[in-house]
């Protein structure tokens, strides 16, 4: 909780930097505050505080996942260093990635209603603006317009199955809910499905799975590269964390209603999602449609929920977040000023910078699920919960896509290690962005070899 | 207000406002998908949150329970914050391409 009070203060001080002309110091305090509430938040375990009556839980699954998210912002802004660097709103932006942040660590911590809202809001409003933030190019107006559209359509969605189901439960409280659609005296009607379906499709469009993926592709091509890198990791990561939270806490006990739809929504997240990037040029947008083919795997824990399937599908998610993190911090510096790299521009990537090639080629090797990479392992686990659940024909199929995901994955290898090109100057990496490189190499080979340390946390 | 109009309006069954905020919903979820002018989209997001406004006041006069009227607290707040930011990115829009029609936005497609 402590953690929420450290990233509020570290926003609101990144507002003030600019008037005291801190502007130099800000990102060492940055660094320092996400690590102080990462510390925090790890001294919050096994407690399960809940706060300011019941509107925030603090239990295991919520301080690994805000924990997760502040690591991973860690790394994201030595991502984004450089870009901020020659940016002339830095201490905007800075305040708006942290206020986003506090909103993701609402979002994995809520039990109520009210707060979910609030934190996909708080996530939400300062991303539309990030999303934009390059205000003359009309590419970034385009994305940012789709994203504001389709965000707040969704929350239109949500806040609509949020109000059915407090028409036949009475309250907002997630354990309240669950208790209410349990007693026997409630009338489990139509309002109450109508409602779990409408939230269902809310978030769905947060995490944007098949058929409400159409605004990914184009929202993360049209942002700048630091700022997809930001929306295809840490918020897919509050997104779909908020998501799992919601249907496993609340809405158990009428699981046999929505997991057929959610099978539905798997299967058609699994197969449009991964044959569509292989026909796509833009590695933005291949990686684009490569983390709509992530939901997708996620969502096969939700369907499939055993003992270890919360487990299993934090491994994964911080797996693909570390991965594609440093699959985005290679093509933010392969594509430099411009920020648009299509396949051909890798071409002999590997002979103009050998570490960029070999990092993105172990980060495209992880997001496509070899062994031994943390990638894999997280697949793996994955498959065995569903098998575990019974659902054989969802992994055969889900395999089935894996190898269509490892044909596109492998377009970029084969362009970086055996076409070549005429460009034959080497690229300059930042310092910041060669140590992010290395230990985004290191933690998925490491995750790859001990992929219990993750798996049995929670 | 007197007497004999607030004992009609707490005549209304509770169904009446359920269809009558579906309705309005449905109005704005139309008006979103088939609208091309940015600012009429914008009304119609608008539409869809009242809506949903109206519901949660509704049920929370009928079960008693003040938290359905806070929620319409919260969400009238984060709409305004949010249009704030959609009339923002409208401006931009408008300064590059000196129109507020949805068709000027093709630029990415697959």
């Amino acid at each position: 909780m402590n953690a929420v009070f450290v990233l509020s203060g570290l926003g609101i001080f990144s507002l003030i930097a600019e008037i005291f002309n801190f502007r130099r110091a800000l990102f060492p305090i940055v660094v320092l505050g996400l690590i102080a509430s990462a510390v925090l938040l790890i001294l919050d375990w096994n407690t399960g505080h809940s706060y300011y009556s019941n509107m925030l839980t603090f239990d295991n699954y919520a301080v690994a996942f805000s924990t997760g998210i502040s690591v991973i912002a860690l790394l994201w802004f030595m991502m984004s260093s450089d870009y901020f660097h020659n940016n002339t709103h830095v201490t905007d932006h800075f305040a708006l990635v942290i206020f986003a942040l506090v909103g993701a660590v609402f979002m994995v911590s809520y039990s109520n209603l009210a707060m979910l809202f609030l934190g996909i809001e708080i996530l939400s409003v300062a991303l539309y603006i990030l999303a934009g933030s390059k205000m003359k190019d009309l590419l970034s107006n385009e994305a940012s317009f789709k994203y504001f559209l389709m965000g707040s359509f969704a929350t239109g969605f949500l806040l609509f199955g949020i109000a059915l189901i407090y028409g036949v439960t009475a309250s907002f409280d997630l354990s309240q809910i669950a208790q209410k659609i349990l007693s026997p005296e409630s009338e489990t009607s139509a309002l109450l499905y109508a409602g779990v379906l409408l939230m269902m499709v809310g978030l769905l469009f947060k995490i944007s799975a098949v058929p409400f993926h159409f605004w990914a592709p184009d929202v993360y091509e049209g942002s700048p590269t630091v700022v997809t890198a930001f929306m295809s990791t840490i918020v897919k990561i509050a997104a779909f964390a908020a998501f799992f939270r919601l249907f496993t806490t609340c809405f158990s006990p009428v699981s046999p209603q929505w997991t057929d739809v959610l099978i539905v929504i798997t299967v058609l997240t699994l197969v449009v999602s991964n044959v569509t990037a292989v026909y796509q040029h833009s590695v933005k947008r291949i990686l684009a449609y490569s983390s709509v083919a992530h939901a997708g795997y996620m969502l096969i824990t939700l369907v499939s929920l055993t003992d270890i399937s919360s487990g299993a599908m934090f491994y994964y998610v911080l797996a693909y977040a570390v991965a594609s993190i440093s699959a985005f911090a290679v093509l933010h510096n392969v594509a430099g000023e411009g920020d648009y790299a299509i396949v051909d521009s890798f071409n002999g990537l590997a002979k103009r910078n050998p570490f960029l090639a070999f990092t993105m080629a172990v980060s495209l090797l992880s997001l496509a699920g070899i062994p031994p990479l943390a990638g894999f392992f997280a697949k793996y686990y994955i498959f065995t919960v569903a098998f575990q659940a019974g659902h054989v024909g969802l992994v055969l199929l889900a395999i089935v896509t894996s190898l269509i995901g490892i044909y596109y994955y492998f377009r970029v290898i084969i362009a970086m290690y055996l076409k070549s090109s005429d460009k034959t100057e080497s690229i300059a990496v930042p310092v910041l962005n060669q140590i992010l490189l290395v230990i985004c190499l290191i933690v998925t080979v490491v995750l790859g070899i001990f992929p219990d340390m993750l798996i049995n946390l929670l | 207000m007197n007497n004999a109009v607030s004992a009609a309006i707490q005549g209304v069954p509770l169904n009446y406002y359920i269809w009558l905020s579906t309705a309005l919903f449905v109005i704005g979820v139309l008006g979103v998908l088939y609208r091309r002018n940015i600012i009429i989209i914008f009304m119609c997001i608008e539409l869809m949150l009242n809506a949903v406004n109206l519901l949660l006041v509704a049920f929370s006069a009928h079960h008693g329970d003040g938290a359905g009227q806070v929620f319409v607290f919260f969400i009238m707040a984060v709409a305004a914050a949010e249009v704030a930011v959609g009339l923002a990115i409208l401006i931009v829009i408008y300064n590059n391409t000196r129109s507020t029609d949805i068709k000027v936005l093709n630029k990415l497609k697959w």
